[in-house]
């Protein structure tokens, strides 16, 4: 089961609570079919960022893809060296491969738990 | 309209592929990743289903005079046995398909091979051309079965599977075979820039040939390979893809295929490319682009001069695992056309560097 510490969103990003701030990153389920990463595009710090609008880009061999503020408020610390270490988001998505924290403000009204989150991947059909 | 399944469906998806509904059809699109099968067909051998390809037999008296009024090339220099490219026009003088016409070894009949994507509307197309014309065309594409192996260990893969002796099959010829006691067609053509031949056989005979083909390859590593890396390889090889270098908007001067129009017969569309021709052309060219950015150019993505003048669009694009760069084709004017002029791709805004290059990106090693 996917870490219950955090919760997460439809579109895969994860949102995990840490005092005044939540760190975001995307799981391993985004991870698994993107597949073949070229590129990772985060916000500089100090952007203001809302929750369910985007706040960067992921692009593999096939695509790119809108990366979904899962809150909102200032990003005051991004994973400097992660894009230019992009195997990471394959081997601890839910930790070293973390993106953006973010001084939240406010909650995206559509974050699931990981139960339902896990739910909400049966569905999709993997 | 419902999916259309190739004869191979099953091995497909026994072999752990990802499949995409392409041009009506349910095609593998990867099995163990794009980057991963573009580098086993350089390397080795890999084999592509071809099941979504339109076949056509085309027989009679004026067989040949029928293909000079419907395809560019001179038909009538088709030796026997032998293969040439060629494209469908339109009145406008722009393609509606790229096509490969075959002669038979015989001499009387002959073979064409359409794109999946266009098979309605050629076949369409044939019809109403060949109704002035003593011949037939009858659509193959449901009893026989194709697939192509790959790589520089295609010739002695397929030998082991093979009568024929391929050493004496050239490039663009085909023969007419056996394997395994199954009549086959065999082409020595492909679309990745590699070494390889296309397999033509009895629909019901496809998944034994197949299963045979990756059996005799298994030293060599040869595997089944999807139409992402597909794609990848016929762009580093420079090749046109329909509906991307290519289209009904587009003719065959600005696309660099001119090569495959010969002017000595009366085709469809000839009046109206000989007067773009004397008028000048349309301005722009398809060309190269390579990259060292880490964003990948794609179809409908700006072209731009280093003023920010838009010059172009983009027609494909990938991440070149064989060249080790992103790498694009596009269509941009004709003063920015040279290779080595310093361009840009825009993504979502942002003016990522490129520099203009002529195609193919890569050529096999002789």
């Amino acid at each position: 089961m996917r870490p219950d510490d955090r919760k997460y969103l439809k579109s895969h990003e994860w949102a995990k609570p840490d005092g005044d701030v939540t760190v975001v990153g995307i799981s391993d389920y985004a991870v698994s079919h993107l597949s073949d990463l070229v590129f990772l595009d985060l916000p500089a710090v100090g952007t203001e960022v809302t929750a369910d609008e985007t706040f960067g880009e992921i692009e593999s061999v096939k695509a790119v893809s809108d990366l979904y503020a899962p809150v909102s408020g200032e990003v005051v610390e991004i994973n400097e060296d992660l894009p230019d270490n992009l195997d990471r988001l394959g081997e601890d998505p839910f930790g070293a491969a973390w993106m953006i924290k973010v001084k939240t403000t406010a909650e995206s009204a559509n974050l699931m738990t990981a139960a339902d989150y896990e739910k909400h991947l049966e569905a999709e059909g993997d | 309209m419902p999916i259309r399944e190739t004869s191979l469906r099953s091995l497909h998806e026994s072999s752990g592929a990802k499949m995409v509904p392409f041009a009506g059809w349910n095609m593998p699109v990867q099995y163990r990743g794009i980057l991963h099968e573009v580098q086993t067909v350089r390397s080795a051998a890999g084999l592509f289903d071809l099941g979504h390809m339109g076949r056509v037999r085309v027989r009679g008296p004026e067989a040949e005079a029928f293909l000079q009024r419907l395809q560019t090339n001179d038909a009538s220099a088709i030796q026997p046995g032998r293969i040439r490219y060629a494209m469908i026009l339109n009145d406008r003088g722009t393609i509606e398909d790229d096509i490969l016409v075959y002669r038979e070894e015989a001499g009387a009949d002959f073979f064409v091979v359409i794109n999946a994507g266009n098979a309605d509307k050629d076949l369409a197309i044939m019809r109403e051309v060949a109704a002035d014309f003593d011949a037939t065309v009858t659509d193959q594409t449901d009893e026989l079965g194709m697939f192509a192996i790959q790589g520089p260990k295609s010739e002695a893969i397929a030998q082991r599977v093979v009568d024929a002796d391929l050493s004496e099959l050239r490039y663009y010829a085909w023969t007419a075979t056996a394997a395994g006691g199954t009549p086959v067609e065999v082409s020595r053509t492909g679309y990745t820039g590699e070494d390889g031949f296309e397999v033509y056989c009895p629909q019901a005979e496809t998944p034994r040939l197949w299963a045979a083909f990756l059996e005799a390859g298994q030293q060599e590593g040869i595997e089944p390979i999807g139409l992402g890396a597909r794609d990848t390889l016929r762009l580093e090889a420079g090749m046109a893809l329909y509906g991307h270098e290519i289209h009904d908007r587009l003719q065959p001067l600005e696309a660099g295929l001119e090569w495959a129009v010969k002017y000595t017969h009366d085709f469809r569309g000839r009046e109206a490319l000989e007067s773009i021709k004397s008028a000048g052309g349309s301005g722009k060219r398809l060309v190269g682009l390579k990259t060292t950015s880490r964003r990948i150019p794609r179809e409908g993505y700006g072209v731009a001069a280093p003023d920010g003048s838009a010059i172009g669009e983009i027609c494909s694009g990938a991440a070149s695992p064989t060249l080790e760069t992103n790498i694009a084709t596009a269509y941009v004017t004709d003063a920015h056309a040279e290779p080595g002029t310093e361009v840009a791709f825009v993504v979502r805004d942002k003016h990522e560097p490129a520099t203009i290059c002529s195609l193919p990106f890569y050529k096999r090693p002789r």
